[in-house]
């Protein structure tokens, strides 16, 4: 599926080939390099693959060495088709910008959003008809339900966040990314994690840790590709040519880095052995549940808000033609909002056996949250000022201006929950699940919708969407699939917790646990309802995109367009 | 407006701009997690508590495997409700032999922090192969082939070993026969049993899965569940004492 995939994306390799006599350079220090250590890698595979008595070690290993492997092939066919020409930075004083790398991730985004959707039908669908399990290891609900919030978050939502970042950056520096087969790696290699780690969940390799399940080969190798994303944003902001970095680069520069800190110390563990997908992590009870919180709530603060904030700073005022609302205020909202969402973690720990001043801070910090969140909020909207009606007449713009209202909603909802008293009743019920699908599904879900919109007909040179009406279907579909899925999850879980604290008459509990597992049923029905509607919605947009790229009317006269000749004049 | 002027220099140098970055977020993460491993009164002092035993440990991470963690919390509240539903609250010290925690985060299923000792070995078995079979309206997925899966002990000895790094304290001796304690503790009245009790005197030796001609995952996990909540000696607890 990758290569013919690739082919199209690929360097223009024939770029001006005709003209110029083929000359071949040598094998460059950075194709050498990566060629190196693919093959380093696909032999160290073959090697534990040879060896290990594991199964699912096995199958991983051997994933790996075939991707090295085919790494390995891609960069010399490359290589062999090109000459080893050295890329132009400019066509005609205008930058060459990368957008190979940028379409991979957008495609593969809208494939694991599809997938990942389904995954979360097919869960929900369990937990109401539980006979959907059908017994077997994979595919009962324990291992499913990482696979989809990893489908969603890092797959979905990761490969948005590459590609919007590989071409906001590229943008708003006017300069081409450094590297030629660098962003390649990055975005194939983050996409190769995402095969090892949902292969994993469902063979049963997990950490056990709520949105860092995957193993410790499949952190490791994490760990590189995320170095080199590191490397090549960086890279590109040191070849800027614009003297200011772009606001919506600060959010991108910060998700990466927080990311970064926060993977690697939740994800400190000690393989049994290199054979063996079984590892123990360092940290224990109290402190590995801190770590972990601290780790899962700035998944949230910095992966869904932090780099999806960036997506917001460059796409709605792309969209609305409006310039941001107020510079000082992205400023405020910036710093403001990264100095205060690492301390929110231990709001998930509330009456647990963390001691309590840990969780009060985290509490705290979470209630002051609340200002920069919706300081940034005020941003993004205020700035369709002046643009308003467009909302009547864009679906585009409506979707990407609610998911910023949905994201108000639950940064308001996130505060109230972080509450002691309102914890102990929320805490554990599905009004947790709704409050993270208020913003999943409402903020990340919605703006990420809003910029593939915009991004796909950029991409391809097409003038506008094959259709703004099916927009209109999929904005109304999912909307009314939020609305459904929230408010059911809002109804079931605080009715489960008021029915786990009732008492009777004569002082007893007045339901056991499985009576209040019944009363669920039909929220859990309208959930999945909700669900689908959303599916439903995904899979119109992924029929308008494809139709889109297929049949859309090409954007004319466009001198950047890759392999256009210009006229002779 | 020269304080906005001086924001400048994030803007115009990525390198300070990413420090900046670093430093900030550095912050909250140090003052809340770095107190946790040194102030004293974290973890609770209590009697009672000790390693996994080897069969303990694999059912552990049986229950890891399948995402039991996904529906079922294992810390219980100080909460008038939950202490009647569940029992004691949970300590920190319960679970400081943990790598990693299974606290959870979502009640599909009643919390389990409490679990040992409360239903018998045949419910177990019965429930996780056939839920709705002692449960009629729960929701839980069936786990027949746990009982049909034999146990694979072959790493068992290395992953006790790679637990004493990282601070469990297991003896030279419990890790040297680990694999004959896994299998020991599932087999009653055979020589593998009295040199398992001998090193784990207060685990129970039971045939936890009702099959004795194997010993299989079923018989691990169920190993597992009925040890939870079940260490600390609550008759000599202080509840006092470790206020905090």
């Amino acid at each position: 599926m990758v290569l013919p995939l690739l082919a199209p994306c690929m360097e223009s390799k024939d770029w001006g080939a005709e003209m110029a006599q083929k000359k071949t350079n040598l094998v460059s220090l950075e194709e050498g390099g990566f060629a190196l250590f693919l093959v380093l890698l696909a032999f160290a595979c073959i090697i534990v693959a040879g060896k290990t008595f594991d199964q699912v070690m096995a199958f991983h290993a051997g994933i790996g060495a075939l991707f090295a492997a085919v790494g390995v092939f891609l960069i010399f066919k490359n290589y062999f088709d090109d000459g080893g020409q050295v890329i132009p930075q400019e066509i005609d004083g205008k930058p060459n910008y990368n957008i190979g790398p940028v379409k991979f991730g957008a495609v593969a985004a809208m494939f694991w959003g599809v997938a990942g959707f389904t995954v979360g039908l097919i869960i929900a669908l369990q937990l109401a008809f539980p006979a959907l399990n059908f017994d077997l290891p994979w595919t009962n609900f324990g291992r499913l339900r990482p696979l989809h919030t990893s489908a969603v978050i890092f797959a979905f939502g990761g490969n948005v966040l590459l590609a919007t970042s590989m071409y906001v950056v590229q943008r708003t520096s006017r300069v081409r990314m450094p590297g030629k087969i660098l962003p390649w790696f990055v975005i194939l290699g983050y996409n190769a994690f995402i095969v090892i780690a949902g292969t994993g969940y469902l063979l049963g390799a997990t950490q056990s840790k709520e949105y860092a399940e995957p193993e410790w080969y499949a952190d490791l190798w994490l760990t590189i590709v995320w170095v080199f994303y590191l490397l090549l944003f960086m890279g590109t902001l040191w070849k800027r040519k614009e003297p200011h970095i772009y606001v919506a680069n600060w959010f991108y520069l910060a998700f990466i880095v927080t990311i970064a800190m926060l993977h690697i110390t939740n994800n400190l563990t000690i393989p049994v052995s290199i054979y063996s997908t079984k590892s123990y992590i360092v940290w224990s009870g109290v402190q590995d549940a801190m770590v972990q919180w601290w780790y899962g709530h700035n998944a949230v603060g910095f992966f869904l808000t932090a780099g999806f904030l960036a997506i917001m700073y460059y796409f709605i005022p792309k969209r609305a033609e409006r310039p941001v609302y107020s510079y000082r205020l992205s400023i405020v909202h910036f710093w403001a909002l990264i100095f205060i969402y690492i301390w929110a973690g231990p709001h998930h720990l509330h009456y647990t056996a963390l001691p309590q001043w840990a969780s009060t801070l985290g509490a705290t910090f979470s209630i002051i949250l609340w200002m920069p969140s919706w300081g940034g909020m005020i941003n993004g909207l205020m700035t369709l000022s002046g643009a308003w009606d467009k909302l009547r007449t864009d679906p585009v713009l409506r979707m990407m201006v609610v998911s910023v209202a949905f994201y108000g909603m639950s940064t308001f909802e996130g505060p109230l929950m972080s509450l002691r008293a309102v914890n102990s009743l929320s805490h554990y019920t599905d009004w947790t699940i709704g409050h993270v699908h208020s913003g999943a599904l409402g903020w990340v879900g919605y703006i990420s919708f809003g910029a593939l919109y915009c991004l796909i007909p950029w991409l391809w040179n097409k003038k506008r969407l094959y259709s703004l009406k099916l927009v209109d279907w999929h904005f109304w579909l999912s909307t009314i699939g939020i609305v459904l899925y929230i408010t059911s999850m809002w109804v079931s879980g605080i009715m489960q917790g008021l029915m786990w604290r009732a008492y009777d008459q004569l002082g007893f509990l007045e339901y056991s646990f499985v009576e209040t597992v019944e009363a669920m049923h039909p929220f859990y029905i309208i959930r999945a309802l909700g669900g689908a509607l959303f599916l439903a919605g995904a899979l119109i947009m992924a029929y308008n995109l494809w139709m889109t790229v297929r049949h859309g009317e090409a954007e004319e006269a466009d001198t950047t367009a890759a392999g256009s000749l210009a006229p002779a004049e | 407006m020269s304080a906005w002027k001086k924001h400048e220099v994030f803007e115009k140098n990525s390198f300070i701009l990413l420090v900046g970055i670093l430093v900030m977020v550095a912050i909250g993460g140090l003052v809340e997690i770095a107190p946790l491993f040194y102030l004293k009164s974290t973890i609770e002092k209590t009697e009672g508590m000790r390693p996994y035993t080897p069969l303990e440990l694999a059912g552990r991470n049986i229950y890891i495997r399948e995402g039991c963690y996904t529906c079922h919390s294992q810390m219980v509240r100080p909460m008038r409700d939950e202490l009647e539903r569940y029992g004691h609250y949970s300590l920190a010290a319960e679970s400081m032999f943990d790598h990693p925690f299974q606290w959870g985060s979502k009640r599909t299923g009643p919390d389990l922090a409490r679990v040992g000792n409360k239903y018998s070995d045949d419910w177990h078995v019965e429930h996780l192969i056939d839920p709705r079979s002692v449960v009629p309206a729960s929701i839980m997925p069936g786990y027949p082939f746990l009982a049909e899966n034999k146990l694979n002990g072959r790493d068992i000895q290395a992953e006790l070993s790679v637990n004493t790094i990282i601070g469990v304290p297991y003896t030279d001796e419990q890790i040297e026969s680990a694999a004959t304690d896994l299998l020991g503790q599932a087999m009653p009245d055979t020589d593998a049993a009295y040199e398992f009790e001998e090193r784990w005197p207060t685990a129970t030796i039971r045939d936890f899965d009702g099959n004795p001609g194997e010993v299989t995952e079923m018989d691990a996990l169920v190993a597992y569940l009925q040890v939870l909540g079940t260490m600390v000696d609550f008759s000599i607890y202080d509840n006092k004492a470790n206020a905090r």
